[in-house]
């Protein structure tokens, strides 16, 4: 038989040793972003030792750092971002969880389509401050009405990523799977949800950052506790340093998830963007 | 195992499709007998619904009348004991899956095997197909041939008794193509297997087969039914050059051209 190998593993293991020297070159760009970064603080410094803006509400940087600092190890900001936190990981949790199961079932069983689809489209335009009275009312200003609001926006991303994922799975991986004699929830749980986890994952990167946004909202409106709290209570007593350190807490808090996020969706995904990449 | 008999009986096929202004007649008719341990092509023009005729003896698609039997049961789902081999190899192989775990699929969706069982039957498979040593990777890393391998290990780790192909070497290059030939026909014989192969080229339909079926353009109805027997092992060059294989070519050639009316168009 004429042997019909194209790629042998060599091949496969010379394109694995080029990534080394791309890596390199694009950690060079990214110092670039990070130096540029150092360049606007910087300038920051300057302006606020010149005192441009009234220094009241405009401190140095390195006053900011310095607050931050002493805040860390006092125990202060690590005791408003763990609260957060649980709110954002109870909330992303639920609100994932509901919306994956809703979306298969509205991509998979016509019915269930007929019978979500409009109330989506009505529920979903609506901003979530707009519905925070409302869930006062019912939930009270304790954790379970943060985690409620945080479910509940980050609900719809998920939700509607999942069903076009579904509904765009290959027929071909569907009939596949049936001549195996593999049909009903089999099907769902081998073939559709694997194959529309690319889609999965997009809407889940949209709902972490919502769930970010109605966690700091929810807690500015009503709570005793939390990052968002911290910062407006230190606005409001005129601890502005206070207040850019909670800021600052905020982006590192934001930088890390979207982080760990990638570093998750990249091992799980590894098949997604070697496929996608073939094909191109 | 020394099969014989009838395994899949096509009795009076109908299918029509529904469509603007009248309905479209894809088949028209169609009996069907295939033996046990035969090997089977069904050519014809495209569109002429032979892809439709073996969908719906897989238990993919639902005739319009007429009934499908494996062996004594109608067949109205995919029968456990037949495999169908998809055209898109690149769309039906699972690329969330290494290629291991693609040939597993079947088995672990049946579940009457141990993991151990599972692997090894994968293995013996993937060496089948001469895919050894490629056993992490995944189907978009392989190339098109290499990757219908894939599929037909897959195809064949359940054991089934049929084995349906949809014009499975069509998107190869010619010479990947006579290499996948000749692991089919290996394949069926060592493994004593019925296949029922349906493709539009003439020439790989009567070099693989011991029967062509020739369809007419749509509505679809059997025009030949004819045996291929040919002296001596299959063989890529000497085989093709055989005054019976070159007989059974253009007696089908005939038939094709004459019902697209394409005959002597030059001397005209």
């Amino acid at each position: 038989m004429t042997d019909i190998v194209h790629r042998n593993p060599q091949e496969t293991e010379a394109s694995r040793a080029e990534r080394p020297a791309r890596a390199g070159w694009s950690w060079n760009t990214r110092l670039v972003g990070v130096a540029f970064i150092g360049v606007l603080l910087l300038l920051w410094e300057i302006a606020a030792a010149k005192a441009i803006f009234p220094p009241m509400s405009f401190p140095r940087v390195s006053a900011i750092l310095v607050t931050w600092w002493q805040l860390v190890i006092s125990g202060e900001l690590p005791g408003e971002v763990l609260p957060s936190l649980w709110r954002v990981f109870a909330g992303y949790f639920i609100g994932v969880s509901l919306g994956v199961g809703l979306g298969l079932l509205m991509g998979y069983v016509r019915f269930f389509y007929n019978l979500l689809e409009p109330i989506t489209e009505v529920l979903r335009p609506i901003p979530s401050p707009a519905y925070l009275p409302i869930v006062i009312l019912f939930l009270g200003i304790d954790d379970q009405m943060k985690i409620f609001m945080i479910a509940f926006a980050t609900l719809f991303p998920v939700l509607l990523n999942t069903y076009s994922g579904v509904r765009s799975v290959d027929p071909i991986q569907l009939q596949t799977a049936r001549t195996f004699g593999v049909s009903g929830r089999k099907l769902l749980t081998r073939i559709v949800l694997p194959a529309a986890s690319p889609y999965i994952f997009t809407g889940m990167r949209v709902s972490l950052a919502v769930a970010l946004i109605v966690m700091v909202i929810s807690e500015m409106v009503a709570a005793s506790s939390g990052i968002g709290y911290f910062i407006l209570a230190a606005q409001r007593g005129f601890k502005v340093r206070d207040m850019f350190a909670g800021v600052l807490t905020l982006a590192l808090l934001g930088y890390v998830l979207n982080r760990l996020f990638l570093a998750i969706e990249n091992r799980v995904l590894a098949w997604h963007y070697g496929y996608t990449q073939q094909r191109s | 195992m020394a099969p014989s008999g009838t395994v899949l009986r096509v009795h009076d096929l109908h299918k029509r499709y529904a469509a603007a202004g009248g309905a479209t007649v894809a088949l028209n008719s169609v009996d069907l007998e295939i033996e046990a341990g035969s090997f089977v092509s069904i050519i014809g023009p495209s569109g002429c619904g032979k892809s439709t005729l073996l969908q719906i003896m897989a238990g993919l698609a639902t005739a319009t009348s007429g009934d499908v039997f494996f062996g004594t049961t109608r067949v109205q789902e995919p029968p456990p004991d037949v495999v169908y081999v998809f055209q898109q190899y690149t769309r039906s192989l699972f690329p969330w899956k290494t290629v291991e775990r693609n040939v597993a699929f079947g088995l672990e969706t049946k579940g009457t095997m141990s993991r151990d069982e599972i692997a090894a039957r994968a293995r013996e498979m993937i060496a089948l197909v001469k895919l050894t040593g490629f056993e992490r990777h995944y189907p978009w890393q392989l190339s098109g041939g290499m990757q219908q391998r894939v599929a037909i290990a897959r195809a064949l780790a359940c054991r089934p008794a049929v084995l349906l192909m949809d014009e499975p070497f069509s998107a190869v290059d010619a010479l990947t193509r006579a290499g996948l030939q000749e692991l089919l026909r290996s394949l069926w014989r060592e493994l004593a297997l019925t296949v029922v192969f349906v493709t539009h080229d003439v020439d790989e339909g009567v070099y693989l087969s011991t029967r062509v079926v020739a369809l007419t353009r749509a509505p679809g109805t059997i025009a030949i039914d004819m045996p291929i027997e040919l002296p001596g092992p299959r063989e890529q060059i000497a085989t093709r050059a055989l005054p019976a294989y070159l007989d059974c070519r253009a007696r089908l050639l005939a038939q094709l051209f004459a019902d697209e009316g394409l005959n002597g168009m030059e001397a005209a």
